[in-house]
């Protein structure tokens, strides 16, 4: 598995603030402890029921500010990657989580313009080696800068134990 | 090179000026996990085929402080693989009971000024009280660190908080962290170091400071440092710990700044559903409670319980009530002073340090539509329980004024 070079994704539009509670509640971390694939069915539920039957390869998350605020459980990043999401659009994201999603091959992308103007089941083609994220649907486009150097690599591997497994220990 | 805290800090790690933005692979002087995330950091290095034996055993600390003691089968399943893991690698184990990490690094002096410190909880970020960059991180960075001593930062942009004058009789270091919150927002220090600096500061405590620096991540920080100063200095000294001095360089150059004066403080509140929705407890007076918690890494230290009991003293509580010492340090100094026995005889129900209560792992989850006042630092929904439920964020003051009134209360009318 090549990293989110290029790929083209259906969006999820989430709102300003998803934390990281929302992404995976902590009761069902406590409750569930040591199982990550039993809080699969639990990712996302309040904010859209059902997400993780619906969401599909390749689909890309498109939310407002401050995305992965909270705490740092990396369950959240995993089990969005498990539920196949590879790309996160935010108008700003809180940096664990931006840490997190490298660490699981997720790409992780500040713009204001693609939130702005995207609606759940538009498709969304993102370019990472030209830095530029489009949605087809409505034509909107944006430049970004891909994470520096080694983090890029890290994505493209598909994560850090895919990194690891090729080439060693990072540093 | 531009002298804050900060960079004096990396400065030391890289052997050169850092630069503002750059990538840096720094080495780390401590990594700690809990049982929340330390199972899945080995999950992760044992996907990836790499033994997780740390590479200097004596720079980790592991706690089971999460769910703890074990109020599930799957979690004393979990604690039991924690403990063996940390028996075989030479690792020390903070087990159930023993108290919050945050707190435990500071008052057991792991942390020290000048440190660099990764934990794999987002309130690693306490540790800026007492001088060092402490950081949280995902499991998967943890472990890396604890594999090969060293993580990626990235040198971050820096806030100056610059403080002057004095807190006011009933007003306390979180209600200026609640203040700071209203005044940067959930996302205004994302990416950016916060340092303390000015007159202020000299009236701030060790145990005040952690309340402060313990919030900054719910303003998005990297960070939230103090200097290492007379305060630390004496706080150590009786722990029986020499430490060093630290200070930014004259004119050191801060990208943003903010200026706050402590005397024109007062009690403040968060409203659900983020602790950015701060605004003075006097406007929420009314607003009837359920349950009052005091605790967490927030406000679990010993100061916090005596500023409850002053409230608390010879009244009942009209609340359920939970106060949960952040250390068995915490709970035998409470002891001692007979602070212990006031929480009790007011009502309060009194537990051993744990996060529970906090993150709705266990010891008085909400049901729907409850509505709590508490001293920890999140208030999202689902948080404590329900996600119906209602959790406002304040002070122990203000937390023990609407356990006792059984509404939020303006806590100066009680003292």
């Amino acid at each position: 598995m090549d990293g989110p070079i290029v790929i083209e994704g259906r969006a999820w539009r989430l709102g300003d603030g998803i934390t990281t509670d929302h992404i995976i509640s902590g009761k069902y971390k406590y409750a569930k402890m040591g199982r990550l694939e039993d809080m699969l069915p639990y990712l996302l539920e309040e904010v859209i029921p059902g997400f993780y039957k619906m969401a599909r390869e390749g689909d890309v998350i498109v939310a407002g500010s401050g995305f992965g605020y909270g705490s740092s459980r990396e369950h959240a990043a995993r089990l969005l990657r498990m539920a196949g999401i590879r790309v996160v659009v935010a108008e700003s994201i809180h940096r664990i989580f931006y840490r997190n999603a490298v660490n699981n091959g997720i790409l992780p992308i500040i713009s204001r313009v693609i939130p702005a103007s995207t609606r759940t089941g538009d498709r969304i083609r993102v370019d990472a080696r030209q830095g530029v994220i489009v949605n087809l649907d409505t034509g909107a486009r944006d430049r970004f800068n891909p994470p520096p150097g080694l983090l890029m690599e890290v994505i493209n591997a598909g994560g850090m134990v895919e990194y690891i497994k090729r080439r060693g220990l990072p540093w | 090179m531009a002298g804050t805290l900060t960079e004096v800090i990396l400065e030391r790690r890289l052997g050169r000026a850092p630069e503002r933005g750059e990538i840096a692979i720094v080495e780390v002087d401590h990594v700690y996990l809990h049982d929340g995330t330390l199972p899945l950091a080995l999950r992760v290095l044992e996907e990836a085929g790499v033994p997780s034996r740390p590479r200097d055993p004596g720079r980790v600390t592991v706690f089971i402080d999460h769910a703890a003691p074990a109020p599930s089968l799957a979690a004393a399943r979990v604690h039991k693989r924690v403990r063996e893991w940390a028996r075989r690698n030479g690792v020390r184990l903070y087990d159930a009971g023993y108290g919050i990490s945050h707190q435990v690094m500071v008052e057991d002096a792991i942390a020290r000024p000048g440190m660099v410190i990764v934990g794999a909880d987002s309130h690693t970020v306490t540790l800026g009280a007492v001088g060092a960059l402490a950081t949280g991180v995902g499991s998967t960075d943890a472990a890396l660190a604890m594999v090969t001593g060293k993580t990626w930062l990235r040198v971050p942009e820096v806030l100056e908080v610059r403080l002057e004058g004095t807190l006011p009789n009933g007003t306390t270091s979180k209600d200026l962290a609640l203040h700071l919150a209203s005044l940067v927002g959930r996302d205004g220090a994302i990416y950016m170091s916060m340092e303390f600096t000015g007159p202020g500061l000299a009236g701030l405590g060790v145990e005040d400071r952690m309340t402060v620096s313990n919030m900054s991540v719910e303003m998005g920080a990297k960070a939230a440092i103090f200097p290492s100063d007379e305060v630390t200095r004496a706080y150590y000294n009786s722990l029986g710990v020499e430490v060093e001095e630290l200070a930014p360089k004259p004119g050191a150059e801060y990208d943003d700044e903010a200026s706050i004066n402590l005397s024109s403080l007062e009690p403040m509140i968060s409203e659900p559903p983020e602790p950015s929705r701060a605004r003075p407890a006097r406007e929420l007076e009314g607003v009837e409670v359920d349950q009052v918690f005091l605790g967490s890494c927030t406000n679990g230290r010993a100061s916090d319980y005596r500023m409850a009991a002053r409230i608390l003293k010879g009244r009942r509580v009209k609340t359920r009530c939970i106060a949960v010492p952040a250390s068995r340090r915490v709970y035998n100094t409470l002891l001692r002073e007979g602070v212990i026995q006031v929480l009790s005889d007011a009502g309060c129900t009194i537990a051993h340090g744990t996060c529970g209560p906090c993150i709705g792992a266990h010891l008085g989850l909400l049901a729907d539509e409850e509505v709590a006042v508490s001293t920890s630092n999140r208030n999202f929904p689902g948080r404590m329980g329900s996600p119906t439920a209602r959790i406002y964020l304040a002070s122990p003051y203000t937390a023990a004024a609407a356990a006792a009134t059984g509404v939020i209360t303006d806590p100066r009318s009680l003292l």
